[in-house]
């Protein structure tokens, strides 16, 4: 797989409170454990196509419990 | 209610029971926040703080160190504390008194009440039947989340009418008279005092599958909980979905009955309902919570002294067009919108899920139903007062729009 083309999605487990805006707006990425807080779907790795969705969800979390990393860039600072 | 003098200074001297909050509080919090963020005024006991920035909302929720929750309501005199677990805790009880509801409220637990919750909405339909006009609050709204939560806790839906009357002694008059509020709290009390004795082996309801039972069985510590605590949250789970929810309900259909563009729009291209239902959470938040300074902090400049009380206003939070562009506009597509009409932290309110579930399907039913309507004019609306903020009368006329169109 190529790194610079992937995204990976980051949770702050402990600033989640279960609002579930993200599991609504990207169901297919987020879901909620049996005490209505998110989990991941997969690893969290996404690729460009996916991008907006996500950082939809990202961005509608009141919370921000959630951040998406460019793993090119991080590579690149590594 | 609202006998009190009326507000000449938001800033120093503000009430939300002054009639012009009650029916338009926008203004005033937009002036509020370009002038003195943190409101203060001396006609509640020990002072009470009114934030109303989305930032401090947030800081002053995030931070139970220093502001509790052990007072969820602004009064004008404070009452002896009624714990109603676990709204009104702190950590470290908060936490396994609310981990042990969270399951039974999950998007996923909550999905076995939705046909009946469309089935509610369908009968009340029906019975409003094909008039040319209704009231949308009183013969819809206000039945909806009463049916719901009655299933779940495993209540008879005939005692509607009592738990609405609770309520709104509790919240509409309790806050500026205590005596009111009290009585109406003694009288839940019983009647969950009933319903749990009910439960209890040799009582005729024993073993029932509801959450009364689930909860009359449940442990925190391997110790099943005192039942003090277990009627505590009964009458938060009774309360706390009821007027909220049917305000919820009642301000989208009242945005809907004034707005013919955006009822077109929706009716039009009913994928825009999960947007447009979190725009309505946002723009008409229905929910306004409160704290107990029980440490002294600075905030904003202010300080903050032990006792003081804080209306911490999720609808004001929302308002604010620092975080949110064109605040003050209704956008039933808005993208980005992380409101917090649900609170924020570790009291998201328990009951999302359903409250959304209930919103949706309320809508959804309405409008297919009704998909020209709109309200009446030359009738008002009546807002309710105090800590819940919906249309407790909405006289709209059906079949035909006596809106103007934009």
């Amino acid at each position: 797989m190529n790194n610079s083309l992937m995204y990976q999605i980051n949770i702050e487990q402990d600033r989640c409170q279960g609002h579930s805006r993200c599991c609504s707006i990207a169901p297919n990425f987020f879901e909620s454990d049996d005490f209505g807080n998110v989990r991941l779907k997969g690893d969290g790795t996404i690729s460009p196509d996916f991008e907006t969705i996500v950082r939809l969800a990202v961005a509608n979390c009141p919370e921000r419990a959630l951040s998406l990393t460019n793993l090119s860039e991080q590579q690149v600072k590594t | 209610m609202t006998t009190s003098k009326p507000v000449t200074d938001w800033a120093t001297d503000w009430t939300h029971f002054d009639l012009r909050w009650v029916e338009d509080p926008f203004p005033i919090w937009e002036d509020l926040r370009s002038r003195c963020p943190i409101a203060h005024s001396m006609r509640f006991e020990d002072g009470a703080f009114f934030p109303s920035t989305y930032e401090y909302v947030r800081e002053i929720a995030y931070d139970s160190d220093h502001f509790s929750s052990r007072r969820v309501i602004v009064r004008e005199k404070k009452v002896e504390l009624q714990p109603n677990p676990p709204i009104t805790s702190d950590p470290p009880e908060h936490t396994a008194a609310r981990k042990l509801l969270l399951p039974a409220f999950t998007e996923k637990a909550i999905q076995r009440f939705e046909a009946r919750t469309r089935q509610v909405c369908i009968d009340l339909l029906d019975n409003i039947g094909g008039v040319e006009s209704c009231d949308a609050s009183i013969q819809y709204a206000q039945h909806i989340p009463v049916l719901v939560i009655s299933e779940m806790l495993g209540l008879p839906a005939d005692d509607g009418d009592r738990f609405r009357d609770w309520i709104h002694r509790l919240l509409e008059v309790g806050p500026t008279d205590p005596i009111v509020a009290d009585k109406a709290l003694q009288e839940i009390t019983l009647y969950f005092v009933g319903q749990v004795a009910d439960r209890k082996p040799g009582g005729h309801l024993f073993e029932a599958s509801d959450l009364i039972s689930f909860l009359l069985s449940a442990k925190i510590n391997d110790e099943p909980l005192q039942e003090s605590h277990l009627v505590g949250t009964l009458r938060l789970l009774l309360i706390a979905g009821i007027d909220t929810t049917w305000s919820a309900i009642g301000s989208s259909i009242w945005h809907l009955s004034t707005n013919p563009k955006d009822l077109r729009r929706l009716v039009n291209d009913p994928n825009l309902i999960p947007t447009a239902i979190e725009e309505f959470l946002r723009a008409y938040s229905p929910v306004t919570m409160a704290r107990e300074v029980v440490k002294e902090t600075s905030l904003g400049g202010c300080n903050f002294t032990v006792g003081s009380q804080i209306l911490l206003s999720f609808p004001a939070a929302n308002r604010d067009p620092s975080v949110f562009e064109q605040a003050d506009r209704v956008i039933i597509d808005r993208q980005e919108n992380p409101h917090v009409a649900f609170g924020l932290g570790r009291h998201r309110c328990l009951g999302s899920n359903l409250a959304r579930m209930e919103i949706r399907v309320a809508l959804e039913e309405w409008l297919r139903r009704h998909p020209v309507f709109s309200l009446k004019i030359g009738e008002k609306v009546k807002w309710s007062e105090g800590t819940v903020r919906g249309p407790r009368t909405l006289p709209v006329t059906l079949g035909k729009s006596e809106q103007v169109c934009e």
